[in-house]
C-alpha cells in the first residue's frame, strides 16, 4: 500500500443537505469549517495545508471557487490548493501533502449548490464534447442505460433497486443531515412511473445544496487533537475510460482496483458508505468491493438521501469517521465517485486505534 | 525525508491563437507525446496523471479531464484535476511533484492546457458576466500604484514587452512572433487599461504543456540530463480586504521565501541564474522582481532599465518569451516550470541562458492572490 498509515481524521462537520439553501456557498462553508476546526481543537492559523473541492460550472461562474477562500480564512496567507473535483479528492491531495512530514495538520472541504442550476443541463456538458454532448445525453439517461444493462445481465431486478432506495431512506431517518428520508413501501414504489426507464424517481438522487469540512492530522498530533482519531489506513483512486460504450457499465473495475490498493480485498467490514447516486450503482459497487451480504451499507442514507455534488464523496468519508470517533465501529470503508456512471472511483479505508 | 523529484521530460505545443488543426485531445497529446519522447518513455510507463486548467467555462466543457482520460492513457490510473486560476499550471506541477516526493508514485505525467479559441476568455475572466474589466483592468490600478510608489519611468513596461517578444523569436513554440517590434511601436499601440497598451499585453492562446516527473532513481537513469526539483511552494491570500497590499502581495513574498529556504538560497539575485516569471502584462516583471525579494523596493524597474533581465544580462527573466508571448492560461504556469527545467537541463536551444544551473519558476493567479513557485537545479544541492 502506498503512503503512511498514520494520518487520521480528527475533526469534521457538514451542513444539513437541503433542496435549496438560502445561504450562498461561502455562507454554507464558513460555519462548517469553523465547526470542524473547533471539533479538532485546532486554530485555523495552525493548519499546515488547506485543500478544497468544488465545481465552478455548477455555480455557473468561472472562478467561483475563489470566493470559498473566505471560509478557509486565507489571511495571513495560507498554503492552499483546490481541485475541480469532489472534496474527497481534496482530502486525497491533503493526505499526499502530509506524507512529506514537514507539516502535521490539514484542512479539507467540499461544497456545492445544485439548486441554482438545472443539474441535468450542467452534467450533460460533462461528457465528450465531440461525440457525446451533441447527442444530448444527460446523466439520468446514462444511469438508466447502466441500470438496463444490469437488468439484462440478470445481475439485479427493479425490486432490488427499490429495496436499495427504501432501505437508504429508512436509514436516513436517523441522519439529521439527510434531505430525503422516510418509510417507503417497496411495492408502492414499484407502482410509480418511470422517469427514465428503468429508473423511477426513488432510484434517483435528490438535488441538494451542502458543504462538508474535515481536519486531518498526523501521528502524535492526531492523538493530541482527538480522543478517537479515524486513521486512514489506505486511500486510492482510479479512473476508467470515459466513453461509456467502451467499458462494462455493470461492473466497477476501478472501484475494485482502488479498494485493493487501499487495502480492502473483500470480506467483513463494520460499515461501508458508498457514493451510489443511483440505486443500481449500489448493487454494482457492493459486488465490485466484495462486500459480504449483511454489511452495514449507507447507514447515513447515502447519496440517495442527500446529494450535495462535490461534497457527497467527502461526506461518505465523514460518515465513517464519525462512527469510528463515536466508538460505534472500528473499521469502515468510504467510496467516492467522479464523472458519470462510475467513471472515477476512490476508496478510503479507516480504522479506530 | 522526502523523495527527490526530477523532471525528465518536457513537452509543449506550438502555441497559437487558434489551433483548429487539433481537437482538444489532439492538443494535449501533442504536448504529452513530446514530453514522453523527451523522457524516452511511453504512456504505459506513467503511474499517475495530474491535469490542470483554468475555469471549465473557457471551453464550455464541465471537468474535461474526464473525457481526456481516454486520450492520455489514464485508464486504471489515478488522475487529479487541479484548478487554482492563473497559477494552475504551476500548482499542477507542484501537485505532481508531491506525488513523487511522497513516494506514492514513481512516474507522474503532469499536463496543463487551454484551448481559448473554443470560448471567450475575456467573458470567462469576468466571471461569466458581461462588461467585465478584464484581467488587465484589474491589474492596471496596482501597476499605476507601483509606478507612483517607485517613480519608475513610463518606458519600463515597453522595454519588457520588446525584450520578451524578441526572446520569443528564439522559442520555436511561442505564439507571438513580432520580429520588427520596437519601443516606439509599443508606445504607439492602442491603450487598453492605462498604462497598459496592446503591445505590452499577453495574447490569448491555444496550447498545452506537459512534464514527466520521476523519483531520484528515475532522474539518475534518465536519457537526458534531468532538472532536479529543489523546492516547491504554494500560497494563497484573500483578494479583497481593507489594508491589503495588492502591489506586493504578502502571499507572493512568503511563497518566495519558502522556496528560497527549501533550496538554501539566501541572496536570490545572485544565487539564481535564470527566472521564468508569470508576466502577462509588462509591468509585472519589475513588480515580481520586487514582490519576490529579488530586487529591493523600488529597484526592480532599474534591473529592467539596465538590461539585467535580458538573456545576456545578469538576471535573465523569461528567455522563453514568457506569458507575454504565449498565454494558454491553464498551461502558462506550467510553461514557467517547464522552461525553467529546460534551462537547467541545457536543453533550451536558441533561448538557452549560458551556464544556467539554478532556475526559479513562478506562476500567479486570481487577484494576484494565488502563487505557485519552484526552484529547479542541474544538480541536487
Amino acid at each position: 500500500m502506498a503512503g503512511t498509515s498514520d494520518i487520521a481524521i480528527v475533526g469534521f462537520a457538514q451542513t444539513k443537505s437541503v433542496r435549496a439553501a438560502a445561504d450562498g456557498e461561502v455562507q454554507l462553508l464558513v460555519p462548517t469549517v469553523a465547526e470542524a476546526l473547533e471539533r479538532a481543537n485546532l486554530d485555523r492559523r495552525e493548519v499546515g495545508f488547506t485543500c478544497a473541492g468544488s465545481c465552478d460550472y455548477l455555480t455557473g461562474g468561472p472562478f467561483a471557487f475563489v470566493q470559498n477562500l473566505e471560509a478557509a480564512g486565507a489571511w495571513p496567507p495560507i498554503s492552499e490548493s483546490h481541485v475541480e473535483m469532489d472534496g474527497a479528492w481534496a482530502l486525497y491531495e491533503a493526505w499526499v501533502r502530509l506524507q512529506h512530514g514537514d507539516i502535521d495538520t490539514a484542512l479539507v472541504f467540499g461544497s456545492g449548490k445544485s439548486s441554482p442550476s438545472k443539474p441535468h443541463e450542467v452534467w450533460a456538458q460533462q461528457l465528450d464534447p465531440y461525440f457525446l454532448a451533441p447527442l444530448g445525453v444527460d446523466p439520468v439517461t446514462l444511469a438508466g442505460l447502466q441500470a438496463r444493462m444490469l437488468l439484462d445481465a440478470g445481475k439485479a431486478t427493479e425490486l432490488d433497486f427499490a429495496e436499495v432506495a427504501a432501505r437508504s431512506r429508512r436509514a436516513a431517518q436517523d441522519n439529521p443531515n439527510a434531505q430525503v428520508s422516510g418509510d417507503f413501501d417497496v411495492d408502492a414504489l414499484l407502482k410509480e412511473p418511470y422517469v427514465r426507464a428503468p429508473l423511477r424517481r426513488h432510484d434517483l438522487p435528490p438535488i441538494s445544496d451542502g458543504a462538508v469540512a474535515v481536519v486531518l492530522a498526523r501521528g502524535d498530533k492526531a492523538r493530541q487533537l482527538a480522543e478517537r482519531p479515524a486513521w486512514i489506513r489506505g486511500i486510492d483512486h482510479r479512473i476508467e475510460v470515459h466513453q461509456p460504450g467502451m467499458r462494462d457499465l455493470t461492473t466497477s473495475s476501478s472501484t475494485t482496483l482502488a479498494a485493493r490498493k487501499a487495502g480492502y480485498d473483500g470480506g467483513p467490514i463494520d460499515v461501508a458508505e458508498l457514493s451510489a447516486t443511483f440505486s443500481p450503482q449500489e448493487v454494482i459497487l457492493r459486488e465490485a468491493l466484495g462486500l459480504p451480504a449483511g454489511t452495514n451499507v449507507n447507514p447515513s442514507g447515502g447519496a440517495l438521501a442527500a446529494n450535495p455534488v462535490m461534497a457527497t464523496g467527502l461526506i461518505r468519508i465523514v460518515e465513517v469517521a464519525q462512527r469510528i470517533a463515536d466508538g460505534d465501529v472500528n473499521r469502515g470503508l468510504a467510496h467516492a465517485t467522479g464523472g458519470q456512471v462510475l467513471q472515477h472511483n476512490m476508496v478510503c479505508v479507516m480504522e479506530g486505534e | 525525508m522526502a523523495e527527490r523529484c526530477a523532471v525528465v521530460g518536457v513537452g509543449q505545443t506550438h502555441h497559437k491563437k487558434t489551433r483548429d488543426d487539433k481537437s482538444i485531445p489532439g492538443l494535449l497529446r501533442e504536448a504529452a507525446q513530446r514530453a514522453l519522447d523527451d523522457a524516452e518513455m511511453t504512456y504505459a510507463d506513467i503511474d499517475a496523471l495530474v491535469i490542470g486548467k483554468a475555469p471549465d467555462a473557457f471551453e464550455g466543457i464541465v471537468q474535461p479531464e474526464l473525457f481526456l482520460a481516454d486520450a492520455l492513457g489514464a485508464a486504471g490510473k489515478p488522475m487529479l484535476r487541479v484548478h487554482t486560476a492563473g497559477s494552475v499550471g504551476g500548482s499542477t506541477f507542484v501537485v505532481g511533484a508531491h506525488l513523487v516526493e511522497s513516494r506514492i508514485h514513481e512516474r507522474v505525467l503532469a499536463i496543463s492546457w487551454e484551448k481559448q479559441s473554443e470560448g471567450n476568455a475575456q467573458w470567462g475572466l469576468a466571471g461569466g458576466r458581461s462588461r467585465g474589466i478584464g484581467a488587465g483592468g484589474a491589474f492596471a490600478p496596482w501597476i499605476r500604484a507601483y509606478i507612483e510608489q517607485t517613480g519608475a519611468p513610463e518606458y519600463i513596461g515597453w522595454q519588457v514587452a520588446v525584450k520578451d517578444r524578441l526572446n520569443a523569436l528564439k522559442n520555436p513554440y511561442a505564439h507571438l512572433r513580432i520580429p520588427d517590434i520596437t519601443i516606439e511601436k509599443v508606445k504607439e499601440s492602442a491603450m487598453l487599461w492605462d498604462p497598459l497598451r496592446f503591445l505590452e499585453s499577453c495574447p490569448s492562446s491555444d496550447g498545452a504543456c506537459a512534464v514527466v516527473l520521476t523519483d531520484e532513481a528515475g532522474g539518475k537513469k534518465a536519457a537526458k540530463p534531468p532538472a532536479w526539483v529543489e523546492a516547491t511552494a504554494v500560497r494563497s491570500e484573500l483578494g479583497v480586504f481593507p489594508g491589503r497590499n495588492p502591489v506586493r502581495p504578502q502571499a507572493g513574498v512568503e511563497c518566495a521565501h519558502d522556496v528560497y529556504r527549501q533550496a538554501g538560497i539566501s541572496v536570490p539575485r545572485q544565487e539564481i541564474d535564470v527566472a521564468e516569471l508569470y508576466v502577462p502584462f509588462s509591468w509585472y516583471e519589475p513588480m515580481w522582481l520586487e514582490g519576490h525579494d529579488i530586487a529591493g523596493p523600488g529597484e526592480g524597474w532599474k534591473m529592467v532599465e539596465s538590461g539585467d533581465t535580458e538573456i545576456t544580462g545578469s538576471f535573465p527573466v523569461n528567455p522563453s518569451g514568457g506569458v507575454l508571448s504565449s498565454n494558454p492560461i491553464g498551461a502558462s504556469g506550467m510553461l514557467r516550470f517547464a522552461e525553467a527545467a529546460l534551462q537547467v537541463r541545457g536543453l533550451a536551444g536558441e533561448h538557452q541562458v549560458d551556464g544556467a544551473r539554478t532556475a526559479l519558476a513562478q506562476a500567479y493567479g486570481g487577484g494576484a492572490q494565488y502563487f505557485a513557485m519552484g526552484v529547479l537545479r542541474s544538480q541536487p544541492a
